[in-house]
Protein backbone atom coordinates (compact mmCIF):
# COMPACT_ATOMS: atom_id res chain seq x y z
CA UNK A 1 0.00 0.00 0.00
CA UNK A 2 1.07 3.55 -0.51
CA UNK A 3 3.02 5.64 1.99
CA UNK A 4 0.91 8.19 2.27
CA UNK A 5 0.11 9.64 5.88
CA UNK A 6 -3.30 8.83 6.01
CA UNK A 7 -2.36 5.01 5.14
CA UNK A 8 0.05 5.03 7.67
CA UNK A 9 -2.33 6.58 10.19
CA UNK A 10 -5.28 4.21 9.29
CA UNK A 11 -3.56 1.12 9.22
CA UNK A 12 -1.18 1.41 12.59
CA UNK A 13 -4.38 3.07 14.26
CA UNK A 14 -6.41 0.13 13.03
CA UNK A 15 -3.65 -2.66 13.50
CA UNK A 16 -3.18 -1.37 17.27
CA UNK A 17 -6.93 -1.13 17.83
CA UNK A 18 -7.52 -4.73 16.78
CA UNK A 19 -4.93 -5.54 19.24
CA UNK A 20 -5.61 -4.12 22.16
CA UNK A 21 -9.36 -5.31 21.41
CA UNK A 22 -8.17 -8.98 21.50
CA UNK A 23 -5.80 -8.42 24.40
CA UNK A 24 -8.29 -7.11 26.50
CA UNK A 25 -10.77 -9.75 25.30
CA UNK A 26 -8.59 -11.92 26.53
CA UNK A 27 -7.54 -10.16 29.52
CA UNK A 28 -11.88 -10.69 30.85
CA UNK A 29 -11.70 -14.12 29.98
CA UNK A 30 -8.46 -15.01 31.96
CA UNK A 31 -9.24 -12.70 34.79
CA UNK A 32 -11.10 -15.18 37.01
CA UNK A 33 -8.69 -18.00 36.15
CA UNK A 34 -5.69 -16.05 37.10
CA UNK A 35 -7.49 -14.66 40.65
CA UNK A 36 -8.28 -18.29 41.26
CA UNK A 37 -4.53 -19.52 40.79
CA UNK A 38 -3.20 -17.21 42.92
CA UNK A 39 -5.75 -17.63 45.88
CA UNK A 40 -5.40 -21.20 45.23
CA UNK A 41 -1.15 -20.55 45.90
CA UNK A 42 -1.82 -18.43 48.64
CA UNK A 43 -4.30 -21.23 49.99
CA UNK A 44 -1.60 -23.96 49.39
CA UNK A 45 1.00 -22.35 51.09
CA UNK A 46 -1.19 -21.65 54.28
CA UNK A 47 -2.01 -25.04 54.90
CA UNK A 48 1.25 -26.01 54.73
CA UNK A 49 2.95 -24.00 57.50
CA UNK A 50 -0.61 -24.03 59.70
CA UNK A 51 -2.55 -26.66 61.85
CA UNK A 52 -5.70 -27.48 60.19
CA UNK A 53 -8.02 -24.69 60.20
CA UNK A 54 -11.36 -23.46 59.17
CA UNK A 55 -10.91 -19.93 57.90
CA UNK A 56 -8.50 -16.84 58.06
CA UNK A 57 -8.34 -13.29 58.72
CA UNK A 58 -6.18 -11.03 56.49
CA UNK A 59 -4.48 -8.09 58.41
CA UNK A 60 -1.61 -5.84 56.11
CA UNK A 61 1.00 -4.45 58.37
CA UNK A 62 4.30 -2.56 56.76
CA UNK A 63 7.51 -3.54 59.18
CA UNK A 64 10.30 -1.81 58.21
CA UNK A 65 8.73 -0.36 54.90
CA UNK A 66 8.39 -4.36 54.46
CA UNK A 67 4.68 -5.11 53.78
CA UNK A 68 3.89 -8.15 56.00
CA UNK A 69 0.25 -9.86 55.71
CA UNK A 70 -0.66 -11.90 58.53
CA UNK A 71 -3.04 -14.59 58.34
CA UNK A 72 -4.89 -15.16 61.26
CA UNK A 73 -6.25 -18.79 61.36
CA UNK A 74 -9.18 -19.94 63.18
CA UNK A 75 -11.18 -23.37 63.72
CA UNK A 76 -15.16 -23.74 63.31
CA UNK A 77 -15.20 -22.89 67.06
CA UNK A 78 -13.32 -19.41 66.34
CA UNK A 79 -10.85 -20.33 68.39
CA UNK A 80 -7.53 -19.23 67.06
CA UNK A 81 -5.26 -22.21 66.00
CA UNK A 82 -2.31 -20.27 64.88
CA UNK A 83 -0.88 -17.23 62.39
CA UNK A 84 0.64 -17.93 58.97
CA UNK A 85 2.95 -14.50 58.42
CA UNK A 86 4.02 -13.92 54.71
CA UNK A 87 7.37 -12.07 55.11
CA UNK A 88 10.14 -10.56 53.59
CA UNK A 89 14.20 -9.64 53.95
CA UNK A 90 15.61 -7.02 51.37
CA UNK A 91 19.14 -8.32 53.01
CA UNK A 92 19.52 -11.35 50.95
CA UNK A 93 22.37 -12.03 48.71
CA UNK A 94 20.40 -11.37 45.76
CA UNK A 95 17.94 -9.00 46.93
CA UNK A 96 14.38 -9.72 48.56
CA UNK A 97 12.83 -13.03 49.30
CA UNK A 98 9.84 -14.03 51.10
CA UNK A 99 9.11 -16.26 53.20
CA UNK A 100 5.89 -17.80 54.82
CA UNK A 101 6.20 -18.31 58.48
CA UNK A 102 3.17 -20.08 60.35
CA UNK A 103 2.90 -19.76 64.37
CA UNK A 104 0.94 -21.56 66.75
CA UNK A 105 -0.73 -19.29 69.24
CA UNK A 106 1.51 -19.73 71.53
CA UNK A 107 4.04 -18.20 69.40
CA UNK A 108 5.84 -21.49 68.43
CA UNK A 109 7.41 -21.86 64.91
CA UNK A 110 5.37 -24.65 63.21
CA UNK A 111 6.93 -24.47 60.04
CA UNK A 112 8.61 -21.86 57.45
CA UNK A 113 8.10 -22.40 54.04
CA UNK A 114 10.01 -20.16 51.58
CA UNK A 115 7.40 -18.60 48.85
CA UNK A 116 10.06 -16.51 46.60
CA UNK A 117 13.88 -15.71 45.99
CA UNK A 118 16.43 -15.37 43.78
CA UNK A 119 19.41 -16.83 46.07
CA UNK A 120 22.13 -18.92 44.47
CA UNK A 121 21.08 -22.13 43.31
CA UNK A 122 23.14 -24.62 45.19
CA UNK A 123 24.19 -22.30 48.32
CA UNK A 124 21.65 -20.02 49.48
CA UNK A 125 19.15 -21.62 47.60
CA UNK A 126 18.80 -24.06 50.51
CA UNK A 127 16.78 -22.54 52.80
CA UNK A 128 13.92 -23.46 50.42
CA UNK A 129 14.79 -27.06 50.82
CA UNK A 130 12.82 -29.22 53.29
CA UNK A 131 14.27 -30.08 56.44
CA UNK A 132 17.40 -27.23 55.60
CA UNK A 133 19.22 -26.63 59.07
CA UNK A 134 17.60 -22.50 58.86
CA UNK A 135 14.12 -23.88 58.92
CA UNK A 136 14.93 -26.92 61.87
CA UNK A 137 16.48 -24.03 64.10
CA UNK A 138 13.59 -22.13 64.18
CA UNK A 139 10.39 -25.26 64.56
CA UNK A 140 8.60 -25.57 67.73
CA UNK A 141 10.90 -22.81 69.50
CA UNK A 142 9.22 -19.35 69.96
CA UNK A 143 11.34 -16.74 68.85
CA UNK A 144 11.00 -14.39 71.77
CA UNK A 145 12.82 -17.11 73.88
CA UNK A 146 16.06 -17.65 71.19
CA UNK A 147 19.08 -15.39 71.05
CA UNK A 148 17.68 -14.85 67.61
CA UNK A 149 20.98 -14.49 64.61
CA UNK A 150 23.16 -17.34 63.76
CA UNK A 151 25.36 -18.87 65.84
CA UNK A 152 28.60 -17.29 63.94
CA UNK A 153 27.13 -14.05 65.54
CA UNK A 154 26.77 -15.81 69.06
CA UNK A 155 23.06 -16.36 67.96
CA UNK A 156 21.00 -20.27 67.84
CA UNK A 157 20.09 -20.10 64.47
CA UNK A 158 22.49 -22.70 62.31
CA UNK A 159 23.21 -21.39 59.59
CA UNK A 160 23.67 -22.54 55.55
CA UNK A 161 27.26 -23.72 54.96
CA UNK A 162 28.91 -20.90 52.63
CA UNK A 163 25.33 -18.68 52.64
CA UNK A 164 26.01 -16.68 55.87
CA UNK A 165 24.10 -13.35 54.10
CA UNK A 166 20.78 -15.48 53.25
CA UNK A 167 21.00 -17.18 56.99
CA UNK A 168 20.65 -13.86 58.10
CA UNK A 169 18.71 -12.26 56.20
CA UNK A 170 16.25 -15.15 56.70
CA UNK A 171 16.45 -14.92 60.26
CA UNK A 172 16.06 -11.16 59.88
CA UNK A 173 12.91 -12.27 57.97
CA UNK A 174 11.03 -14.81 60.51
CA UNK A 175 11.94 -12.21 63.26
CA UNK A 176 9.73 -9.39 61.17
CA UNK A 177 7.22 -11.98 60.95
CA UNK A 178 7.35 -12.88 64.91
CA UNK A 179 6.85 -8.81 65.51
CA UNK A 180 3.82 -8.89 63.11
CA UNK A 181 2.37 -11.71 65.16
CA UNK A 182 3.07 -9.68 67.88
CA UNK A 183 1.63 -6.42 66.56
CA UNK A 184 -1.83 -8.25 65.37
CA UNK A 185 -2.26 -10.08 68.83
CA UNK A 186 -0.85 -7.70 71.36
CA UNK A 187 2.56 -8.97 72.79
CA UNK A 188 5.99 -8.57 73.31
CA UNK A 189 7.85 -8.19 70.41
CA UNK A 190 11.44 -9.40 69.74
CA UNK A 191 14.72 -7.29 68.52
CA UNK A 192 16.98 -9.37 66.25
CA UNK A 193 20.52 -8.81 65.97
CA UNK A 194 20.53 -10.89 62.79
CA UNK A 195 23.58 -8.45 61.56
CA UNK A 196 21.36 -8.47 58.37
CA UNK A 197 19.72 -4.99 58.62
CA UNK A 198 21.34 -1.62 58.75
CA UNK A 199 19.72 -0.91 62.25
CA UNK A 200 21.61 -3.05 64.36
CA UNK A 201 25.00 -3.60 64.87
CA UNK A 202 26.99 -5.73 62.74
CA UNK A 203 28.89 -8.50 64.88
CA UNK A 204 32.63 -8.18 64.20
CA UNK A 205 34.01 -10.85 61.67
CA UNK A 206 36.90 -12.53 62.22
CA UNK A 207 38.43 -12.28 58.65
CA UNK A 208 38.75 -15.65 58.32
CA UNK A 209 35.25 -17.26 57.43
CA UNK A 210 34.33 -15.97 53.95
CA UNK A 211 30.75 -14.26 54.56
CA UNK A 212 30.79 -15.08 50.46
CA UNK A 213 28.30 -17.06 49.27
CA UNK B 1 10.19 -25.44 -1.01
CA UNK B 2 7.92 -28.28 0.04
CA UNK B 3 6.28 -28.37 3.65
CA UNK B 4 8.28 -30.54 5.19
CA UNK B 5 11.56 -28.94 4.01
CA UNK B 6 10.11 -25.47 5.52
CA UNK B 7 9.87 -27.17 8.51
CA UNK B 8 13.23 -29.10 8.76
CA UNK B 9 15.02 -25.67 7.24
CA UNK B 10 13.71 -24.08 10.89
CA UNK B 11 15.13 -26.96 13.11
CA UNK B 12 18.66 -27.78 11.49
CA UNK B 13 19.54 -24.88 8.59
CA UNK B 14 18.28 -22.40 10.25
CA UNK B 15 18.31 -23.23 13.51
CA UNK B 16 17.68 -20.31 15.32
CA UNK B 17 19.94 -21.26 18.24
CA UNK B 18 22.84 -23.25 16.92
CA UNK B 19 22.94 -21.45 13.62
CA UNK B 20 21.58 -18.02 13.15
CA UNK B 21 22.36 -17.37 17.07
CA UNK B 22 19.45 -15.19 17.74
CA UNK B 23 17.33 -14.65 20.89
CA UNK B 24 20.67 -15.55 23.31
CA UNK B 25 19.20 -13.81 25.73
CA UNK B 26 15.91 -16.11 26.95
CA UNK B 27 18.48 -18.98 25.46
CA UNK B 28 20.92 -18.03 28.59
CA UNK B 29 18.83 -17.13 31.45
CA UNK B 30 15.92 -19.54 31.31
CA UNK B 31 17.75 -23.13 30.24
CA UNK B 32 18.42 -24.28 34.24
CA UNK B 33 16.66 -27.18 33.75
CA UNK B 34 15.12 -29.21 30.87
CA UNK B 35 11.64 -28.15 32.04
CA UNK B 36 12.16 -24.34 31.85
CA UNK B 37 14.28 -24.87 28.87
CA UNK B 38 11.25 -26.22 26.79
CA UNK B 39 8.33 -23.83 28.40
CA UNK B 40 10.30 -20.96 27.49
CA UNK B 41 10.39 -22.15 23.74
CA UNK B 42 6.92 -23.51 23.76
CA UNK B 43 5.53 -20.16 24.56
CA UNK B 44 7.74 -18.81 21.94
CA UNK B 45 7.06 -21.18 19.83
CA UNK B 46 3.44 -20.09 19.84
CA UNK B 47 3.83 -16.44 19.55
CA UNK B 48 5.66 -17.00 16.59
CA UNK B 49 3.50 -18.88 14.87
CA UNK B 50 0.49 -16.82 15.95
CA UNK B 51 2.66 -13.83 14.69
CA UNK B 52 3.72 -15.22 11.22
CA UNK B 53 0.55 -16.48 10.06
CA UNK B 54 -1.65 -12.69 11.30
CA UNK B 55 1.71 -10.70 9.34
CA UNK B 56 1.79 -12.96 6.47
CA UNK B 57 -1.90 -11.81 6.04
CA UNK B 58 -1.97 -8.08 6.60
CA UNK B 59 1.38 -7.66 4.83
CA UNK B 60 -0.31 -6.50 1.81
CA UNK B 61 -2.03 -4.15 3.42
CA UNK B 62 0.38 -2.27 5.41
CA UNK B 63 2.62 0.86 4.02
CA UNK B 64 6.03 -0.01 3.76
CA UNK B 65 7.12 2.83 6.69
CA UNK B 66 5.16 1.42 9.37
CA UNK B 67 5.71 -2.04 8.86
CA UNK B 68 7.96 -2.40 11.70
CA UNK B 69 5.61 -0.74 14.41
CA UNK B 70 2.59 -3.01 12.71
CA UNK B 71 4.39 -5.88 13.56
CA UNK B 72 5.66 -5.06 16.82
CA UNK B 73 1.83 -4.12 18.22
CA UNK B 74 0.96 -7.78 16.42
CA UNK B 75 4.13 -9.36 18.27
CA UNK B 76 3.28 -7.82 21.86
CA UNK B 77 -0.38 -8.60 21.57
CA UNK B 78 0.12 -11.70 20.60
CA UNK B 79 2.87 -12.09 23.26
CA UNK B 80 0.44 -10.40 25.88
CA UNK B 81 -2.31 -12.90 25.00
CA UNK B 82 0.55 -15.58 25.85
CA UNK B 83 1.28 -14.34 29.02
CA UNK B 84 -2.27 -14.26 30.31
CA UNK B 85 -3.06 -17.43 29.89
CA UNK B 86 0.21 -18.93 31.49
CA UNK B 87 -0.53 -16.95 34.38
CA UNK B 88 -4.06 -18.42 34.08
CA UNK B 89 -3.33 -22.07 33.73
CA UNK B 90 0.53 -22.54 33.87
CA UNK B 91 0.64 -20.58 37.17
CA UNK B 92 3.81 -22.54 38.38
CA UNK B 93 5.66 -22.51 34.96
CA UNK B 94 4.83 -18.53 34.73
CA UNK B 95 6.40 -17.99 38.20
CA UNK B 96 9.54 -19.80 36.92
CA UNK B 97 10.09 -18.18 33.43
CA UNK B 98 8.72 -15.01 35.00
CA UNK B 99 10.23 -11.97 33.55
CA UNK B 100 11.65 -13.73 30.15
CA UNK B 101 7.58 -14.17 28.79
CA UNK B 102 7.04 -10.44 28.71
CA UNK B 103 10.53 -10.36 26.67
CA UNK B 104 9.49 -12.60 24.00
CA UNK B 105 8.52 -8.94 22.68
CA UNK B 106 11.67 -7.97 21.65
CA UNK B 107 13.10 -11.40 20.96
CA UNK B 108 14.83 -11.02 17.36
CA UNK B 109 13.96 -14.35 16.27
CA UNK B 110 10.04 -13.58 16.10
CA UNK B 111 10.65 -9.94 14.13
CA UNK B 112 13.35 -11.64 12.40
CA UNK B 113 10.91 -14.33 10.87
CA UNK B 114 7.89 -11.59 10.10
CA UNK B 115 10.24 -9.23 8.19
CA UNK B 116 12.67 -11.89 6.95
CA UNK B 117 10.11 -14.58 6.48
CA UNK B 118 6.02 -14.15 6.62
CA UNK B 119 6.59 -10.74 4.92
CA UNK B 120 7.10 -12.40 1.71
CA UNK B 121 5.66 -15.65 1.95
CA UNK B 122 1.47 -17.01 2.16
CA UNK B 123 -0.06 -17.80 4.75
CA UNK B 124 0.70 -21.56 5.05
CA UNK B 125 4.04 -21.54 4.32
CA UNK B 126 4.74 -18.52 7.32
CA UNK B 127 2.71 -21.51 9.57
CA UNK B 128 4.82 -23.65 8.71
CA UNK B 129 8.44 -21.78 9.52
CA UNK B 130 6.62 -20.48 12.75
CA UNK B 131 6.42 -24.29 13.46
CA UNK B 132 10.32 -25.25 12.12
CA UNK B 133 11.82 -22.26 13.85
CA UNK B 134 9.47 -22.90 16.45
CA UNK B 135 10.57 -26.09 17.11
CA UNK B 136 14.32 -25.30 16.36
CA UNK B 137 14.06 -23.17 19.16
CA UNK B 138 12.38 -25.53 21.76
CA UNK B 139 14.98 -28.04 21.02
CA UNK B 140 18.27 -26.13 21.35
CA UNK B 141 16.67 -25.09 24.54
CA UNK B 142 15.61 -27.97 25.66
CA UNK B 143 18.90 -29.91 25.17
CA UNK B 144 20.84 -26.60 26.69
CA UNK B 145 18.34 -27.17 29.97
CA UNK B 146 18.87 -30.71 30.28
CA UNK B 147 22.66 -30.56 29.78
CA UNK B 148 22.90 -27.67 32.50
CA UNK B 149 20.64 -29.80 35.08
CA UNK B 150 22.37 -33.37 34.49
CA UNK B 151 25.39 -31.43 35.04
CA UNK B 152 24.96 -28.82 37.44
CA UNK B 153 22.13 -30.38 39.41
CA UNK B 154 22.18 -34.18 38.83
CA UNK B 155 18.90 -34.88 37.56
CA UNK B 156 17.15 -34.83 34.40
CA UNK B 157 13.54 -33.47 33.46
CA UNK B 158 13.32 -33.29 37.56
CA UNK B 159 14.17 -36.66 38.48
CA UNK B 160 17.63 -36.80 40.52
CA UNK B 161 20.23 -39.44 39.83
CA UNK B 162 22.60 -38.09 42.11
CA UNK B 163 22.73 -37.47 45.77
CA UNK B 164 24.16 -34.39 47.27
CA UNK B 165 25.51 -31.61 44.86
CA UNK B 166 25.91 -31.16 40.90
CA UNK B 167 28.85 -29.13 39.48
CA UNK B 168 26.87 -26.05 40.48
CA UNK B 169 28.44 -23.36 37.52
CA UNK B 170 26.44 -25.10 34.97
CA UNK B 171 23.21 -23.74 36.85
CA UNK B 172 25.05 -20.47 37.23
CA UNK B 173 25.31 -18.19 33.98
CA UNK B 174 29.03 -19.10 33.08
CA UNK B 175 27.53 -22.77 32.77
CA UNK B 176 25.02 -21.46 30.13
CA UNK B 177 27.79 -19.97 27.80
CA UNK B 178 30.17 -23.24 28.50
CA UNK B 179 27.12 -25.63 27.29
CA UNK B 180 26.17 -23.22 24.83
CA UNK B 181 29.32 -22.95 23.20
CA UNK B 182 30.42 -26.37 23.60
CA UNK B 183 26.64 -27.53 22.34
CA UNK B 184 26.42 -25.32 19.27
CA UNK B 185 30.02 -26.57 17.73
CA UNK B 186 28.84 -30.37 18.32
CA UNK B 187 25.51 -29.31 16.25
CA UNK B 188 27.47 -27.91 13.41
CA UNK B 189 29.73 -30.56 13.26
CA UNK B 190 26.89 -33.04 13.26
CA UNK B 191 24.57 -31.17 10.48
CA UNK B 192 27.92 -30.08 8.59
CA UNK B 193 26.50 -32.83 6.10
CA UNK B 194 22.83 -31.82 5.68
CA UNK B 195 23.61 -28.10 5.77
CA UNK B 196 25.34 -27.83 3.04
Amino acid sequence: MKNSLLNMVLVLGGISLVASAGVGYVYRITEEPIALAAEANTRAALSEVLPPFEQTVENELVLDDIPVTVHTASDSAGQTVGYAVETATRSGFSGEFRLMVGFLPDGKVQRVKVLSHAETPGLGSKMADSDNPLERSFVGKNPSQMRLSVTKDGGEVDALTAATITSRAYVDAVARAFNAVMQTSGGQEVDAATGATNTTPVPENTGKESDNE
Amino acid sequence: MNNLKIVLSGIVKNNPTFVLLLGMCPTLGTTTSAVNGAGMGAATMAVLILSNIVISLVKNIIPSKVRIPSYIVIIAAFVTIVELCMRAYLPDLYKTLGVFIPLIVVNCIILGRAEGFAAKNGVWASALDGIGIGLGFTLALTVIGAVREALGSGAIFGHRFISGDGMLIFVLAPGAFLVLGYLMVLFNRLTAKMRS
